[in-house]
């Protein structure tokens, strides 16, 4: 059996009345980059508080580099790292104090402290702001240090909660190759919990959670599965003749959807210049469009994922106003 | 070893936090001067001597210094509630040193402010005319930081239950005004009405105030700095022993109280 890196198992957390997380399991693999996709307040927080030691759970087990996230609380820190989903950083210090702090809490031999510390500070591109103070630095630049300091003390498992939020991007994108650079480099194994879809695609798994429940685990590539073919959207001349034609010829059965006429396939590419070039109606446009994991969600809860959009232009609102009021 | 390097470095921050804040190292002095002079200059000629060669400036300055100390090492929990609030208190609480220890950094962190800020007072010794020695300002160093690790726990203590700096700024208000009017730092504890006595005894913070007045103003029994407490004149050794045993005991419940909170 492989040795996985995290292991839970029936893991419960109620606050009060609310189930936050409910009966859940899961393993991950080492260098595994392992993702945590649900809409708000499905319990992604509240799962990596219980692994980072910051929670306790109500019932159920969980390990960490095979020590115990109840019992062994101090060796369960040491191997990880962590970029929380809300700042954490000490704003009236530089980044370069941050990093010192970290390094100095982590026990990194001083021998190695300030090399590591510049190591890292160029990796996210902030070495020439090392002495401004953390205040001064854009939402970006801040979420960069974190990341940073997660990394200083080289752990076993990075927890990433929403490591791109309200980020440009550029920003994501390269904070992404960071991400990925680091488990080639250092097979580091990487949980990052997310309701971006794209971000969500390049977890090597996916585990979708919703209300506490974990409700499916698997590739990207095998939930999309679930959801099936390729769909194609085209509009027609004429189109009942073309749904006739599409019957008859090639056995699909279209839908009519408002003005379009709508089918799923598999291998719409190769599919779409066949459809193109022998259709005997003419066409004005076409559409080809792959599964999604929104389709995932959708099929899963029968819910969209960003439903609740109103809920994260609130909390950014909250957020935004937190750090003025530090000013 | 482990956890002495994780106090220290909780400790560092916080001086280091303190030294670019150049507002409160400015408020922390200036609010003690205030009293000392306005109170001292105002009140002096009117009251004339407290004991003989002792004018109230000269009375109240010890108890100044005590203050000073006092309300500047309960900043420990104003530190913690603020951590949290901005979120640096998660990067502490998940790093891999001891909570106890982070409990004790911050107590010590604040306790080195407060001591530093009652050095500065006390370096008015000779224009409020209260003659100093070596060996007193040896003891009186020791005095002010055993009364600021002691109250700076009794801040920790209270930023554990309470999260809000609103509703940590209230508590701490409520408690820490009454602290210090009730000990004697603007008035000598003999011939008082029988309920104020009573609070004054039972006040911590006046085995604080009191023997750094008999270690700077002098010791005997039958002065108007010695408190009675169930007939017995606590001497300097006495007070320190009640502040030392009150020290201790909440320098161990805020340890255990930081240890157990989500
Ligand atoms: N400290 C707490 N006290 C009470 N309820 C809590 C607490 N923390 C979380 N919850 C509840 O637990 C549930 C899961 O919250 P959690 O923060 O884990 O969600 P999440 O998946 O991280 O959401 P988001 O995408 O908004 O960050 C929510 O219903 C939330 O209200
Ligand atoms: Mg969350």
């Amino acid at each position: 059996m492989q040795d996985y890196v995290i292991r839970v198992e029936n893991l419960l957390k109620k606050f009060g009345e609310v189930v936050a997380i409910n009966d859940i399991s899961f393993n991950v693999a080492p260098g595994e980059v392992f993702g945590f996709l649900g809409p708000n307040g499905a319990g992604k927080t509240t799962t990596i508080n219980i692994l980072c030691t910051l929670a306790k759970p109500t019932s159920g087990h969980a390990t960490l580099n095979g020590f115990d996230v109840v019992r062994q609380q101090s060796q369960v820190r040491q191997s990880i790292g962590l970029v929380f989903q809300d700042p954490s950083l000490d704003e009236r210090l530089s980044g370069l104090q941050n990093l010192r702090f970290h390094a100095m809490v982590y026990n990194i031999p001083a021998a190695v402290r300030e090399t590591r510390i510049k190591e890292m500070l160029t990796m996210v591109e902030l070495w020439d702001k090392r002495n401004s103070q953390v205040r001064t630095y854009s939402g970006g630049m801040k979420r960069r240090l974190e990341i940073a300091r997660g990394l200083l003390h080289y752990p076993v498992v990075l927890f990433l909660d929403e490591p791109t939020l309200g980020l440009d991007p550029q920003t994501r994108s390269r904070i992404w190759e960071y991400i990925l650079g680091l488990r080639e480099q250092r097979g580091t194994t990487i949980f990052l919990t997310t309701h971006y879809m794209d971000e969500a695609e390049k977890a090597d798994r996916i585990a979708v959670i919703d209300y506490g429940n974990l409700i499916a685990i698997d590739t990207p590539q095998g939930l999309k599965g679930m959801v099936g073919k390729d769909v194609i959207s085209a509009r027609t001349d004429d189109d009942d003749r073309a749904a006739e034609e599409l019957r008859l010829r090639y056995g699909i059965e279209p839908r009519h959807d408002g003005d379009e006429l709508t089918f799923e396939v598999t291998g719409g590419d190769e599919f779409l210049p066949v459809f193109i070039r022998e259709l005997g109606v003419k066409i004005h446009s076409v559409r080809l469009r792959r599964p999604t994991l929104d389709d995932v969600f959708l099929k899963l809860t029968g819910r969209e994922i960003r439903e609740k959009e109103a809920g994260d232009i609130f909390k950014a609102m909250v957020r935004e106003h937190g750090r003025r009021m530090r000013r | 070893m482990r956890n002495l390097r994780g106090i220290y470095t909780i400790w560092y921050r916080d001086i280091l936090r303190f030294w670019h804040d150049k507002m409160r190292m400015a408020g922390a002095i200036v609010f003690p001067l205030l009293f000392l002079f306005v109170f001292g200059a105002g009140l002096s000629a009117r009251m004339g001597f407290i004991e003989p060669g002792v004018d109230f400036a000269q009375f109240m300055f010890p108890g100044i210094i005590g203050m000073t100390v006092l309300m500047s090492s309960f900043m420990a929990g104003v530190s913690v509630v603020w951590d949290r609030e901005l979120g640096f208190l998660k990067e502490v609480l998940v790093a891999p040193v001891s909570r106890a220890a982070v409990a004790m950094g911050k107590t010590l962190g604040a306790a080195t402010v407060a001591l530093f800020q009652g050095i500065i007072i006390l370096a008015l010794a000779p224009v409020i005319g209260v003659p100093v020695s070596v060996w007193m300002v040896a003891a009186l160093l020791l005095l002010m930081f055993l009364l600021s690790v002691s109250m700076g726990s009794l801040g920790v203590l209270l930023a554990t239950r309470i999260r809000s700096m609103e509703a940590f700024q209230v508590v701490m208000q409520m408690l820490m005004f009454p602290m210090v009017f009730l000990s004697g730092v603007f008035f000598p504890l003999q011939g008082l009405p029988g309920w104020l006595s009573v609070i004054v005894k039972v006040n911590p913070a006046t085995y604080g105030i009191a023997p750094i007045r008999q270690v700077m103003l002098g010791s005997s029994p039958d002065s108007p700095f010695t408190i009675n407490v169930l007939g017995h004149p606590m001497s300097t050794w006495d007070n320190i022993a009640v502040l030392a045993v009150f020290g201790i005991a909440i320098v161990l419940l805020a340890m255990w109280s930081f240890s157990h909170q989500e």
